[in-house]
């Protein structure tokens, strides 16, 4: 665990996650500009920090709605305005991207934030951004995997020699600047089914599971089907971390969660994805064995703790900005993620 | 209520015409109901490629948000091969995953014999169900010996037609009293 910065003695992570997505506040109808939305989520970072969150990720997306399509200099930006946060992507659409210019990002921002960065690696759940850059959607998994084995040989080794089929091969070339202590967590970023998750065991990679609702128990085939991969291929499971993610909501009651959320997940869902939340889904949301995280401070306790005892996860990940969730609101959950969350997380998970 | 007829395919005229019949029952008996006739023949429909629906271009948008914007579709449909045309499945194919939650479909099946007439229960229907669909039950199955001159000429298939029509659109109320009903429980 030591080598992706994870310590377990002190208990499971939480961390914050945004997709940075843009989407007017359905409660009024406005909008804040893209300006604005940026720089809210530097504010929230600094928060996240001041509250003791231990990571803060922003993600990727190449489409209308979405305002973090350059992810790695907003993260420059909170890896400035922060001391002690951990700082990743979440994910980087690294189809996309040069893997070498992908290292050489995130290589300057643990430099810039003094060995605080980590990148999640993922395909990418829209393909926008495969259409805006040129990327053919047919190599979608040829493409991901190549890639993310050449960001790993980067991390590995001080020179590269490689040669693949989607970008120019490299003789031993020194990829700089490297940072601050040699190399970068990497972890991949891995959807519902666990035909991915295996994949991931296979190379030996931490895994970031998105578990974005309905029952918990349903993402453990992923998370054991990921560890009974990596034992498969020679890696120990006990020295790879599993972060899960989720949609996220706490307010004083589950009334008020339930309220506050909704507007924001149904209008989020219906300009992303076209369909709206399902009211009768929504109202078993609460629910201890239910993975979207919407509820009282104690219920949230509750699910944490109750999926961390299913999945044995090192890190959890919160999105509590998606669908046009007010600053003032992002600012509540923060306080009530420091005040009462994570003290009770960290309790009851330290070893 | 917005209902949208669509005929499935882009060749024959036993569907269209059928389709349109329905069209006519519809506006005569519910003239307060806005309802759209999307005939597949009138459209050039590409291929599904994984996009969200709402981000395709012309036509193929049009279609895909005309069928998402609607509360009830009749869905009219040839036989090929012992099944629906593949231009039917590709709107379907376009649309996402639970498309058809909170929208009522029924449906009308054209053939050229009485062989088919188990196609929608083992071809469609089980589409429709795994999209969400509130399914009405029964369907009306218009064989060739139904139609002269593109007319419908069965008495029988046009009694059928509209009760199916009627069905539709009391489903439709039906459904809406049941999320009242549930939404009034909740308090979010």
């Amino acid at each position: 665990m030591e080598q992706y910065r994870i310590n377990p003695s002190k208990g499971m992570e939480f961390g914050l996650y945004s997709l940075g997505d843009h989407i007017p506040n359905p409660l009024t109808g406005d909008r804040v500009s893209a300006q604005q939305r940026i720089h809210e989520l530097i504010e929230a970072a600094k928060l996240a920090e001041q509250a003791g969150i231990d990571v803060f990720g922003v993600g990727e997306s190449h489409q209308t709605y979405f305002t973090t399509q350059a992810h790695t200099v907003v993260l420059g930006a909170i890896a400035q305005a922060t001391n002690d946060i951990k700082i990743t992507s979440s994910a980087t659409v690294l189809s996309v991207s040069d893997p070498v210019r992908v290292y050489e990002d995130f290589a300057t921002i643990d430099l810039i934030s003094g060995g605080r960065a980590e990148i999640v690696a993922g395909r990418g759940s829209r393909v926008g951004a495969y259409h805006l850059l040129g990327v053919d959607l047919q190599d979608y998994e040829e493409i991901f995997e190549e890639k993310l084995e050449l960001l790993k040989k980067i991390n590995e080794e001080e020179r590269v020699t490689w040669q693949g089929e989607f970008r120019p091969p490299l003789e031993n070339a020194q990829i700089l600047p490297q940072p601050v202590n040699g190399t970068i967590p990497i972890w991949r970023a891995v959807g519902g089914p666990p035909a991915s998750a295996i994949k991931a065991g296979y190379m030996g990679i931490p895994m970031m599971l998105t578990t974005l609702g309905g029952p918990a128990i349903n993402f453990k085939h992923s998370v054991d089907a990921y560890r009974e991969a990596l034992e498969q291929s020679g890696f120990d499971p006990a020295t790879l971390p599993i972060a899960t993610t989720s949609l996220f909501y706490v307010a004083d009651t589950t009334k008020e969660a339930l309220q506050g959320m909704y507007p924001h997940i149904n209008g989020g869902f219906i300009a992303i994805r076209g369909g709206g939340y399902p009211k009768q889904q929504f109202a078993q949301a609460p629910d201890t064995r239910d993975a979207l995280m919407v509820g009282s401070t104690q219920q949230i306790i509750e699910k944490l703790l109750y999926q961390h005892e299913l999945y044995g996860m090192q890190r959890f990940m919160a999105q509590i900005d998606f669908g046009g969730v007010p600053f003032e609101k992002i600012m509540k959950n923060i306080e009530i993620i420091g005040r009462d969350i994570i003290p009770a997380i960290k309790k009851y998970t330290a070893k | 209520m917005k209902i949208v007829v669509l005929a499935g395919s882009i060749v024959g005229s036993k569907t269209r015409t059928a389709a349109v019949t329905a069209i006519e029952m519809l506006q005569n008996k519910y003239p307060q109901h806005d309802v759209t006739l999307l005939d597949l023949a009138d459209y050039t429909v590409e291929f599904s490629d994984g996009r969200n629906y709402f981000e395709y271009d012309g036509d193929t948008k049009l279609v895909a948000e005309t069928v998402m914007g609607a509360d009830a579709i009749i869905l009219g449909t040839p036989t090929f091969q012992a099944s629906i045309p593949a231009t039917l499945k590709n709107i379907f194919d376009l649309l996402p995953v639970n498309a058809f939650r909170d929208k009522v479909i029924s449906m009308i099946v054209t053939a050229g014999t009485s062989k088919h007439y188990l196609m929608v229960e083992q071809q469609l229907k089980p589409i429709l169900a795994y999209m969400k669909a509130h399914i009405v039950p029964t369907y009306v199955f218009i064989e060739e010996k139904d139609f002269l001159r593109k007319e419908i000429v069965n008495d029988d298939v046009l009694f059928r037609l509209e009760r199916l029509v009627e069905d539709t659109v009391l489903t439709v109320e039906a459904y809406e009293g049941i999320r009242k009903k549930q939404d009034e429980e909740y308090d979010f």
